[in-house]
C-alpha cells in the first residue's frame, strides 16, 4: 500500500517535471498569462532595473531614474495613472524571459535593440541612444578614449559585451576585471586599483551622479559605440505604435530633456548630441 | 540541433568547465590542509587555539560565499593591494582560490571533527597509555582513523566546492556561470538549451565524485 | 569521543607557556588587523560618510529589514517543503520495492548534482508556461522549489544514512512485536534516525538560509540583493556587504544554537549515535 502511494507520488512528480520541460519548448504565444489579460484596464507591469542609480533605482517604495521617468510618461499616455504602474525588477539576464512569459507588459531597462533579441521580443523606440564610454578618476587626463587603455586595468560587469569589445577592437593589452555589478567597479576605481570602468555612457553618468561619488569620478565623454535603448515588448504586442507615439510626444514637449537633466546630468554628462534625441523607428 | 551545435563552436563551454575544475582542484587541496589544521586546533589542549578554531568556523561558515569572494578581490586586492600572481588575470584566479579555500576549510574542519567523533575513546586512551603526547596521538592514531571515517562528509564538501566554484565569477574569473550569462546575452533564443548544457555538465562532473567517495568511504571504513 | 582524553590537563609550566604564546599570537593577529585598518583608512574606506548611511532608518526600513524578512520567508518555506521531500524520498530509498528505490535514488542523485542556481533560473523560466503561479509570487516559488529539490535530496540522504546507522536490534524488535516492515520504518526507525541526524540537519538549515541569497539573480528581493542595491545607490557597496554579512552570521549562529539546543533535548530518544555528526554535514551550494 505504502509503496503504491509512493510510486504514484513519484510518477506524478516525474510527470510534472516532464510537463515543465515539454511546455518549455513551445513558443510563448499560446501562454495565456493571467498577467497579460488585465493590461488595458487596471494596472500595468513595467520592468525596470532596481539597482542602477540614475536610470532605474528602487529606494523603499519610490522609484527613480531616467528609465523610470520615461516609463511613467509612456504609461500615462497609454492611460495608466502613476498608481496603476507596478514596477518589477528586470535584471539583464532575465529580460527576454520576463517578456516571453508575460510577467511584464513592457521593459525600460537600458535595453539595447539587437537583432538576436528581436528574434524573441519586440521593441518600440529607441527612446535614447547611449554609447559605450569610460568612467575614470576625476583627475585622470591620460585616458581620453579606448585606445589609451593598453596596459591599463579596466572594470566591467561579468558576461557583458562592452569589455570584450575594447579588447577586441581597441586595446588588446587591456587588463580586464569583471565584477557582479558596476558599483563594485566604481569602488575599485575610486580605490585606484582599476583605471577605468566601461559600459554605456548614461549608466556611467548615473553612477557618477551619486553624492558619494561626486568629485571623484567623471565620464570621459567620447562614446565609441551606438546602443539604441528600446522599450521591450512581448513579440505579439499591439502596443508598439502607441508607445512610439508617446516617446515622440515626450521628446517634443521637453519632458524627455527634463528627465535627463533631473537624473544623470549632475555629473556634467552630456548625451551624444548627434544621435539624441533619437527618432523612434516605425513599428513592424 | 544545428543551433545547439553552434553553441559549442561559438562559446568555449569546455574551457569554462575546465576553469571550474582547476579552481576546485586547488581550493580542495588548500582547504583540506587548512581544514585539518583547524580541526587539530579544535581538539587541541590549548584553550585559545580551540577558541580561535571555533571562531573561525562560526564566522566563515555563516558568511555567504559571494561576499567572501568579493572581499578577496575588492578588499584584499582592490583596497589593500595584495597580489598573488604578477599576471593580472591569474591574480584573480588565485584570489578566488583563496576565497573558496577559506570558506570550505570551515566545512572540512567540521567534516573532520565528525570523523574524529567516529574514533572510539579507547583508541585515544590506548595512545596515551603507551606514552604518546597530544601531537603524536593525533598524528599517528586519531587523524588517520578520522580521515577514513570522514570520507563521506569530505566527499560532500568536495561536491559542494565543485558547484560553488561557479561563484568565482564574482571574482573576475572567466568560468561557467560567467559564460552562462554571456551566452544568454548573445543567444536569448537558445536559453533552454543553454541551461540544459550547463545542468548536465555539472551532473557529469559531480555524480562521479559522489559515487567515488561513497565507494571509497565503504572501502576505507574502519571495521568496528 | 571528547577532546579531553587526547591530552593530560596542562600543568603549571605548560599553562605559563600557553599564556606567553597566547599573548604573542594575539599581538600578531591584532597587528595584522591594525595594519589592514590603517591601509583601509588610507583608501578612505573607513570614512564616516560611507558608514553612517548604513545606520539610518532608511537603510533598515527600506532595505535590510525587508530583505531579511524575504530571506526568512523563503528559508522557512523551503525548510518545511524540503523536510517533506526528504522524508518522502528518504523513505523511497528505503522502500522494499526495487523500482521505488531506484527511482528515488535517481531523483536524489540528480538534484544533488545540479547547482541550485541553475535550478532556480530554470523554474523561473519554465513555471510561467504552466500558468499556475501569479507573476508576483514567481520568484519566491522558483527559489523555494530550487532550494527544496536540492536540500530535500540532502535530507533524503540523511534519513537513509540515519536509518542505516541504527542498531539492527531496533528493526528486529519492531518486527518481533508484529509490525510490518513499513510500519517499523515509519514508527520506529525514521523518527530515531531523524533525531540522530539533527546536528547534520542543523547545518543544512544554515545552508538553506544562506542559499536564499541565490534568489537575487531571479529578482527575489532577499537580504544580500537589498544590501547590494543600497550600496549601489549610496556608493558604499563594500560597507553594505559587511553589514549584510554580519546579519547573516548572527542569524545563522542563532539558528545553529537553536538546533543544537533541540538536538541536546531530544538526543536521548534515539538508539542511534547522535554524537556522530552525520555524513552530509557540510553539503552546501553556492553562497
Amino acid at each position: 500500500m505504502r509503496t503504491r502511494i509512493m510510486a504514484t507520488a513519484l510518477t506524478l512528480a516525474g510527470a510534472l517535471t516532464l510537463a515543465a520541460c515539454s511546455s518549455d519548448s513551445d513558443t510563448s504565444d499560446d501562454a495565456t498569462g493571467g498577467s497579460s489579460g488585465d493590461s488595458g484596464g487596471g494596472t500595468i507591469r513595467i520592468g525596470i532595473k532596481f539597482d542602477q542609480p540614475g536610470l532605474g533605482f528602487k529606494d523603499g517604495d519610490t522609484y527613480t531614474g531616467f528609465d523610470v521617468d520615461v516609463a511613467k510618461y509612456v504609461a500615462d499616455k497609454l492611460g495608466y495613472a502613476e498608481d496603476d504602474i507596478e514596477f518589477v525588477e528586470s535584471p539583464s539576464a532575465q529580460r527576454e524571459t520576463m517578456l516571453q512569459n508575460k510577467q511584464v507588459d513592457m521593459i525600460f531597462a537600458t535595453y539595447s535593440i539587437t537583432d538576436a533579441r528581436k528574434e524573441v521580443v519586440s521593441f518600440a523606440g529607441p527612446y535614447f541612444v547611449a554609447g559605450q564610454d569610460l568612467l575614470v578618476a576625476v583627475d585622470d587626463d591620460t585616458i581620453t578614449g579606448p585606445e589609451d587603455l593598453d596596459g591599463k586595468n579596466l572594470c566591467s560587469v561579468t558576461g557583458s559585451t562592452s569589455a570584450q569589445r575594447i579588447k577586441d577592437e581597441h586595446a588588446a593589452g587591456t587588463n580586464l576585471l569583471e565584477q557582479p555589478g558596476y558599483s563594485e567597479c566604481v569602488t575599485a576605481l575610486t580605490a585606484g586599483t582599476v583605471d577605468a570602468v566601461t559600459t554605456d555612457d548614461i549608466i556611467l553618468a548615473g553612477l557618477a551622479a551619486i553624492p558619494a561619488n561626486e568629485g571623484k569620478v567623471k565620464v570621459v565623454g567620447n562614446p565609441f559605440s551606438e546602443e539604441n535603448y528600446g522599450v521591450g515588448l512581448p513579440k505579439d504586442t499591439d502596443k508598439c505604435q502607441a508607445v512610439t507615439d508617446a516617446i515622440k510626444a515626450m521628446i517634443e514637449d521637453g519632458s524627455w530633456q527634463k528627465a535627463l537633466d533631473d537624473n544623470v546630468s549632475t555629473s556634467g554628462y552630456k548625451p551624444n548630441a548627434d544621435l539624441n534625441p533619437p527618432e523612434p523607428a516605425a513599428c513592424a | 540541433m544545428d543551433d545547439f551545435a553552434s553553441l559549442f563552436d561559438e562559446f568555449d563551454v569546455l574551457g569554462a568547465f575546465w576553469v571550474n575544475i582547476q579552481l576546485t582542484f586547488f581550493a580542495a587541496i588548500f582547504a583540506l590542509v587548512l581544514g585539518t589544521v583547524l580541526a587539530v586546533m579544535r581538539i587541541s589542549p590549548v584553550p585559545s587555539l580551540r577558541w580561535a578554531g571555533t571562531t573561525y568556523v562560526t564566522l566563515l561558515r555563516n558568511t555567504p560565499l559571494t561576499v567572501i569572494i568579493v572581499f578577496c578581490v575588492l578588499g584584499l586586492w582592490g583596497q589593500l593591494g595584495i597580489t598573488l600572481s604578477s599576471d593580472f588575470q591569474r591574480n584573480f584566479f588565485w584570489l578566488s582560490v583563496l576565497g573558496l579555500t577559506v570558506y570550505h576549510a570551515a566545512f572540512v574542519c567540521e567534516a573532520l571533527r565528525s570523523g574524529v567523533n567516529t574514533v572510539p575513546v579507547g583508541q585515544a586512551e590506548a595512545a596515551r597509555a603507551i606514552g604518546l603526547g597530544f601531537g603524536d596521538s593525533a598524528r599517528l592514531v586519531i587523524l588517520p582513523q578520522a580521515f577514513r571515517g570522514a570520507v563521506a562528509p569530505l566527499g560532500n564538501v568536495l561536491i559542494a566546492l565543485t558547484k560553488n566554484s561557479t561563484v568565482a565569477a564574482a571574482g573576475s574569473v572567466a568560468e561557467t556561470s560567467g559564460l552562462l550569462k554571456q551566452m544568454i546575452e548573445f543567444r536569448p533564443d537558445l536559453m533552454v538549451a543553454i541551461f540544459l548544457v550547463f545542468a548536465f555538465g555539472f551532473v557529469l562532473i559531480v555524480v562521479p565524485i559522489g559515487l567515488a567517495t561513497t565507494s571509497l568511504s565503504r572501502r576505507l571504513a574502519v571495521a568496528r | 569521543m571528547s577532546g579531553s582524553v587526547l591530552f593530560d590537563a596542562p600543568g603549571p609550566r605548560a599553562r605559563r607557556r600557553m599564556v606567553w604564546v597566547n599573548v604573542g599570537a594575539t599581538l600578531v593577529v591584532a597587528g595584522i588587523g591594525f595594519y589592514a585598518l590603517v591601509l583601509l583608512n588610507r583608501k578612505g574606506q573607513l570614512d564616516a560618510d560611507l558608514w553612517s548611511p548604513l545606520f539610518t532608518a532608511n537603510a533598515w526600513e527600506n532595505f535590510f529589514l525587508p530583505g531579511l524578512r524575504q530571506t526568512l520567508v523563503a528559508a522557512g518555506l523551503s525548510i518545511v517543503t524540503a523536510g517533506v521531500f526528504g522524508l518522502v524520498f528518504g523513505l523511497g530509498r528505503l522502500s522494499a520495492s526495487r523500482t521505488v528505490r531506484a527511482l528515488s535514488g535517481g531523483v536524489v542523485e540528480f538534484f544533488r548534482a545540479v547547482p541550485v542556481l541553475i535550478m532556480m533560473v530554470f523554474f523561473y523560466m519554465a513555471i510561467p508556461r504552466l500558468d499556475i503561479v501569479s507573476p508576483k509570487d514567481l520568484p519566491l516559488v522558483a527559489v523555494v522549489l530550487g532550494l527544496t529539490l536540492y536540500n530535500g535530496s540532502v535530507f533524503a540522504e540523511l534519513v537513509r544514512s540515519g536509518v542505516h546507522g541504527l542498531p539492527r536490534g531496533q528493526r528486529e524488535a519492531a518486527l518481533a512485536i508484529g509490525l510490518r516492515r513499513s510500519q517499523s520504518l515509519r514508527l520506529v526507525e525514521v523518527p530515531q534516525a531523524i533525531i540522530a541526524m539533527l546536528p547534520a540537519i542543523a547545518s543544512q538549515l544554515v545552508v538553506i538560509l544562506k542559499d536564499t541569497a541565490l534568489g537575487a539573480i531571479i529578482t527575489y528581493p532577499e537580504l544580500l540583493a537589498a544590501a547590494r542595491r543600497f550600496g549601489s545607490g549610496n556608493g558604499n557597496i563594500l560597507q553594505a556587504l559587511v553589514v549584510a554579512a554580519v546579519v547573516f552570521i548572527v542569524i545563522n549562529w542563532l539558528l545553529t544554537r537553536l538546533a543544537e539546543a533541540l538536538a541536546g533535548r531530544v538526543g536521548r530518544r534515539t538508539a542511534g549515535k547522535t554524537r556522530v555528526e552525520a555524513p552530509s554535514l557540510a553539503v552546501t551550494a553556492r553562497d
